[in-house]
C-alpha cells in the first residue's frame, strides 16, 4: 500500500528516505465509506417523508371529497355503504376502549414488575424473570389475538356471566390482552428509569432510617416518576397501534359508536387492517379511507412517541 | 476547636439529630410493626404482577399446546392449504414464504441497520441539526405502528414509486423498513460500549478511521449488533398486520417465488385459518401458532444467551 | 539492526538541510532567553512556534514555542490541568478527533509543517506514535495486538518476525512468547503497557509520544518501562508527558516546565511554557522562581 514502506523494510542498506507526512494516497475508499454510510442513515428521513407523503397524498384526496367537520364530529361510520358515512369517532372510541383497558392491565402488572425487579429481586431472579419478560415482548400478536379469541373471551364470560356478551367479539377483552403485550414494554422502560436513579439517593434515605417499601415508594419511584410516564405513554403509543389482537379478538364489528366493553368495536387499526384483506379499488373513497385513518393513527402515536422521547430526556438529563 | 467548644457542638449536633429524625420519620417512616406489615403487603402485591406476567406467558403457551396438538405432525408443515379439508391442510407455502420474506429482510437490514448505526455513532457530528434530526427521526420511526408501514408499503412499493407489486419482496422491503430503526438502536448501543480507548489506539497507530471501525470497533460491537439483528428478525417472522396490506393474504396452493406470484407468511396463514368457521380450522391456526412460538423461542433464547455470554464490561 | 544504522545516518544528513532551512532558533516567550540554547547544531525533530491550543471559547495552551530534539527523551512537567497533554496530542493530531478543538501557530516536525494543509493526519500518526495513559490493548490476542498496525498500515515482510522484533524490543518477548495465541486482556497492567509500547514500535515509527504512560502502573512495572525507555532512545525520538517529577529527572534528556495560569472570572486553566532546558538544569538550577517552586515540592 504505502510506497514509502516498502522501501523501508524491504530494502537492507538502501537510504531510507524522508517520510513526508503528506498522504500516500487520496484514501477515496474512506470517503465512499463516509457517503455510503450517510445514506444508510439519510434513508430513515426518507423513510418517514415516504410515509407521510403516502398518507397525505390519498388523503387530501378524501378530505376533497369528504369534510374534515364530517369526519372529525360525525358518529356514523359506513363508508362502505350505499349512503356512505364517515364519522370516524365510533372507531376512535374503539382505539380509546383498548387503550383504557390494556392500561388497567399493564400498568399495575409492568410497574410491578419494575419495581420488583429494580427493588426486591436478586441478581439470580432477575437474570431468570426478565429475559422471559424479553420472551413474553416476542410473542407474535398473531398468537395473542387468538389466545384472547378463543380462551379469554370464553373464560371471561364464563367468570362474569351477569354481563351482557353479544358474539364471540368483544373490545374488553381486547383491550386486557393487548394490556399483555405491553406489560414488558411498560416494564422493562420503568425498570431502566427505577435503575437509574442514584444509589446515593436511597443510601441516603436508608441512613434516615426508612424501610425498603418506603425507599422504593417515596423515594425510588418518584424520582423516576418521568421515565416511569414514558414507559406508559410508550405503552399507550403501542396499544392505540397494535392491529392483530384487536382485529381478532374484538372483530371486524359494529362500526356504531358504543362504549359497551362485552361488544365486538372495531378500532382504527383493526379497520385499516380489514379493510385491506378485502380487494378494494384503488383510488375509490373507500380505499382512501384507509389513509386518512392511517393519518389520524399516525399523528396520534407520533405526538405520543415524542412525549415519551422528551420525558426519557429530561429522566438523563437529571441524573446521567 | 477549643475545649469549650466540644461540649456545645456535641449538644447541638444531639439536637439536630433528634429534630431531622422526627421530621424525616413523619416523612418516611411510622412506627415499627406497621411498617414491616406494609412492606410485606407490598411485595405480595409486586410478586402478584409478576406472576400474573409470568402466568399470561405460560397460558399462552399451554393454550396453542393443548388446542393444537391433535394436528401437529409433519404434515402440518408439509401440506398445502385447503378451504374444505383442515385435517389435510398445512402451513408449507406459508413456511416457505416466511423463509423468503425473511432472508430479504435480512439482506437488508444488516448493511442498512449497521451502516446508520455506525454514521451516527462514528462519523456524525453530534452537535450538527441534520444528525440530530436523523437521530430523532430513528426514535420516532421506531414507534410508528405497524399497520402504518403496511400503508406505506402498500402506497410506495406494492404501487407508486416502487411498484413491485402484491409479491415476497415487496413483504421483505416492508418488514425491513418497519423493523430497521430497532437494528440501528441496538447497533449504535453495541458500538456506543466499545470504549473510545480502543478507537484512539487504532488511530493513534496510522490506523484510518474506516480500517479502526471495520477491524476495531465492529468485531468488538459484534455480539450486541448481532443479539439486536436477531430480535429484529424475530419480531419480522412473528409480524402479520403489515403484510395483510402488501399481499400476504393471497390463498397460495403452490410453492412461492420472491418477485411474482401471490405468497404468505407463516402469521398471516394463521390468521386466516382462525377466520374460518369450522372447528378444525381453529385446531389447525393453534397447530401453527405452536409452530411460530417454537421458532420464535429458539431465536429469542438464541438472542438472550448470545448477550449474556458475550456481556463485556470494558 | 544494520539496516536501521544506515537509515538513521542517510536520515541525519537529511534533516541537517531540512534544519537549516527552518527558521532560526526561536526564543522562548516566558523567560527571554533563547528556548533552546544550541538549537542550532542539533537535529531538530518538532519546531515549536507559538503554538496555541483552544477548546471552543477555552484556551487551554496559551503561545508555545520550544525544539524538541532528535533520539533524545524529551519530558513535559507540570501540575494537573497545564494542557502538556493537550500539547501532547497537537504533535501528532491526535487533537483533529476532539471537534472544538482548534490549534493556532506553526509545529514544523521536520521542516514539515504538521497541520499544512496537504497534510494527511493518519500518515502523521504512523510516523508519530503514541502510548496512552491507561493500557489500551485491543480486544484481541497479543500477537494480533502487535501485528494489528503492520497490517493496517500494508508493511511487507514476514509477520511473524515483525512482532518478535517489536515485542523484544518492548523487552516482553521473553514473557508472552509462549502465549501469543492469549487474549491481551489476560496481562498484567505493566505488560498490558508495554505491549501497547510494542504495538507501537511495530509499526515503525520515528518518534514515540507517550501521555503518563505509568501512571496506571505499580512501582515494579513503571521501573520496567522506565529501563525500556532508554533503550528506546537509542533509536527513537521520545516525548513523554508526566506528572512525577523523579521520572522526568530519571529518564529525560530534557524538560519542560509547564503551569496553569486560572482565568478568575471564566475559571479557564491556560498552560503555558515556563521553562525549557536539559534535564540537569532544570532540577538542579532553574531559572523560574515557578519552576523551583515546583520541582522542590513547594507547589503543585
Amino acid at each position: 500500500m504505502s510506497h514509502a514502506y516498502e522501501l523501508v523494510v524491504s530494502g537492507v542498506g538502501a537510504p531510507r528516505p524522508r517520510r513526508t507526512l503528506e498522504a500516500t494516497s487520496p484514501r477515496r475508499g474512506e470517503k465512499v465509506v463516509q457517503a455510503s454510510l450517510a445514506a444508510c442513515a439519510v434513508l430513515s428521513v426518507l423513510v418517514t417523508t415516504a410515509i407521510v407523503v403516502s398518507l397525505l397524498t390519498p388523503t387530501i384526496g378524501f378530505f376533497r371529497e369528504v369534510s374534515i367537520v364530517e369526519f372529525l364530529t360525525s358518529t356514523t361510520w359506513a363508508p362502505a355503504f350505499a349512503r356512505p358515512s364517515f364519522g370516524v369517532w365510533p372507531i376512535v372510541v374503539g382505539t380509546l376502549m383498548v387503550v383504557f383497558f390494556a392500561l388497567i392491565v399493564a400498568i399495575p402488572i409492568g410497574l410491578a414488575c419494575a419495581v420488583y425487579l429494580s427493588e426486591y429481586a436478586s441478581r439470580r431472579v432477575r437474570g431468570v424473570v426478565k429475559p422471559v419478560l424479553e420472551v413474553l415482548e416476542g410473542i407474535p400478536t398473531v398468537a395473542t389475538g387468538l389466545f384472547a379469541f378463543f380462551f379469554l373471551t370464553p373464560l371471561a364470560k364464563q367468570i362474569l356471566p351477569f354481563l351482557p356478551w353479544q358474539g364471540p367479539f368483544s373490545i374488553g377483552v381486547a383491550g386486557v390482552a393487548v394490556g399483555l403485550l405491553i406489560v414488558p414494554l411498560v416494564s422493562s422502560v420503568s425498570d431502566d428509569a427505577m435503575r437509574s436513579v442514584p444509589a446515593g439517593l436511597r443510601e441516603g434515605a436508608y441512613a434516615l432510617g426508612a424501610n425498603k417499601l418506603r425507599v422504593t415508594t417515596r423515594v425510588v419511584f418518584p424520582a423516576a416518576i418521568s421515565g416511569v410516564v414514558a414507559a406508559v405513554v410508550l405503552g399507550t403509543s403501542r396499544a392505540i397501534g397494535e392491529t392483530m389482537v384487536v382485529l381478532i379478538a374484538a372483530g371486524a364489528g359494529n362500526p356504531n359508536l358504543s362504549f359497551d366493553p362485552t361488544k365486538g368495536i372495531q378500532t382504527m387499526t383493526a379497520y385499516i387492517g380489514g379493510r385491506a384483506t378485502g380487494d378494494i379499488a384503488m383510488g375509490t373513497i373507500v380505499y382512501d379511507t384507509i389513509f386518512a385513518v392511517g393519518t389520524l393513527l399516525f399523528i396520534m402515536t407520533l405526538s405520543m412517541n415524542m412525549l415519551a422521547i422528551r420525558l426519557v430526556r429530561r429522566f438523563r438529563e437529571v441524573y446521567e | 476547636m477549643t475545649d469549650a467548644a466540644y461540649p456545645v457542638r456535641t449538644e447541638r449536633t444531639r439536637l439536630a439529630v433528634a429534630g431531622a429524625r422526627a421530621t424525616t420519620r413523619s416523612i418516611v417512616g411510622d412506627s415499627e410493626r406497621s411498617g414491616r406489615f406494609g412492606n410485606l403487603l407490598f411485595v405480595a402485591m409486586l410478586l402478584l404482577g409478576v406472576g400474573t406476567a409470568l402466568v399470561a406467558l405460560s397460558a399462552i403457551i399451554v393454550w396453542a399446546y393443548v388446542t393444537g396438538r391433535p394436528l401437529l405432525s409433519t404434515d402440518l408443515l408439509t401440506n398445502y392449504p385447503s378451504t374444505v379439508n383442515p385435517r389435510a391442510a398445512g402451513y408449507r407455502p406459508a413456511i416457505l414464504g416466511t423463509v423468503y420474506v425473511i432472508s430479504g429482510v435480512v439482506a437488508l437490514i444488516v448493511p442498512l441497520g449497521v451502516g446508520a448505526a455506525v454514521y451516527l455513532e462514528e462519523y456524525a457530528d453530534g452537535t450538527k441539526w441534520w444528525n440530530r434530526l436523523i437521530e430523532l427521526n430513528i426514535q420516532n420511526l421506531a414507534g410508528v405502528p405497524s399497520i402504518v408501514f403496511g400503508i406505506l408499503g402498500l402506497a410506495f412499493i406494492v404501487r407508486g414509486p416502487i411498484s413491485l407489486g402484491f409479491v415476497a419482496a415487496a413483504g421483505s422491503l416492508t418488514l425491513a423498513l418497519l423493523v430497521l430503526p430497532t437494528v440501528i438502536l441496538a447497533s449504535r448501543e453495541a458500538i456506543r460500549a466499545v470504549p473510545s480507548s480502543i478507537r484512539h489506539g487504532s488511530l493513534a497507530l496510522g490506523a484510518t478511521q474506516w480500517q479502526t471501525v471495520s477491524r476495531q470497533v465492529l468485531p468488538a460491537a459484534l455480539p450486541g449488533i448481532l443479539t439486536g439483528v436477531i430480535l429484529a428478525v424475530a419480531r419480522a417472522i412473528g409480524e402479520a398486520a403489515p403484510l395483510l396490506l402488501v399481499g400476504a393474504v393471497t390463498f397460495v396452493t403452490f410453492d412461492p417465488r420472491f418477485f411474482d406470484g401471490g405468497y404468505s407468511v407463516l402469521p398471516v396463514q394463521i390468521f386466516q385459518y382462525a377466520g374460518r368457521p369450522q372447528e378444525d380450522f381453529r385446531i389447525l391456526a393453534a397447530a401453527g401458532v405452536l409452530v411460530l412460538l417454537l421458532v420464535l423461542l429458539v431465536i429469542n433464547a438464541t438472542a438472550i444467551w448470545l448477550r449474556h455470554r458475550y456481556e463485556r464490561e470494558w | 539492526m544494520p539496516s536501521r544504522q544506515t537509515t538513521n545516518e542517510t536520515l541525519s544528513s537529511t534533516d541537517r538541510r531540512v534544519a537549516a532551512l527552518a527558521p532560526g532558533p526561536p526564543v522562548n516567550i516566558a523567560t527571554g532567553q533563547a528556548a533552546d540554547p544550541g538549537a542550532g547544531e542539533r537535529e531538530v525533530t518538532f519546531r515549536l512556534e507559538g503554538v496555541s491550543v483552544r477548546y471552543g471559547e477555552a484556551l487551554a495552551v496559551k503561545d508555545v514555542t520550544m525544539d524538541i530534539h532528535h533520539k533524545d527523551i524529551t519530558a513535559l512537567i507540570g501540575p494537573s490541568g497545564c494542557g502538556k497533554s493537550t500539547l501532547l496530542r497537537c504533535l501528532n493530531r491526535m487533537n483533529d478527533l476532539i471537534p472544538s478543538a482548534r490549534v493556532s501557530g506553526r509545529l514544523w516536525y521536520h521542516g514539515e509543517d504538521v497541520y499544512g494543509p496537504k497534510v494527511d493526519p493518519v500518515q502523521v500518526r504512523k510516523l508519530i506514535g503514541m502510548v496512552f495513559q491507561k493500557p489500551n490493548p485491543f480486544p484481541k490476542s497479543i500477537y494480533d495486538n502487535v501485528a494489528f498496525g503492520p497490517r493496517t498500515t500494508g508493511m511487507k515482510g514476514d509477520m511473524d518476525e515483525i512482532v518478535e522484533r517489536a515485542l523484544r524490543s518492548a523487552a516482553l518477548w521473553d514473557e508472552v512468547k509462549d502465549r501469543l495465541k492469549e487474549n491481551a486482556y489476560g496481562m498484567s497492567g505493566g505488560q498490558q503497557q508495554r505491549l501497547c509500547i510494542a504495538r507501537c514500535i511495530a509499526t515503525e515509527p520515528d518518534v514515540i509520544l507517550m501521555d503518563e504512560p505509568c501512571s496506571a502502573l505499580d512501582p515494579i512495572s513503571t521501573a520496567r518501562i522506565e529501563d525500556l525507555m532508554h533503550e528506546l532512545k537509542e533509536q527513537y525520538t521520545i516525548v513523554i508527558v508526566t506528572h512525577n517529577m523523579q521520572q522526568a529527572a530519571r529518564v529525560s534528556d530534557r524538560t519542560a516546565f509547564f503551569t496553569a495560569e486560572v482565568d478568575e472570572a471564566t475559571d479557564v486553566r491556560t498552560g503555558v511554557l515556563v521553562e525549557y532546558d536539559r534535564t540537569e538544569k532544570v532540577f538542579s538550577n532553574p531559572g523560574d522562581e515557578r519552576t523551583e517552586n515546583y520541582v522542590t515540592g513547594r507547589f503543585g
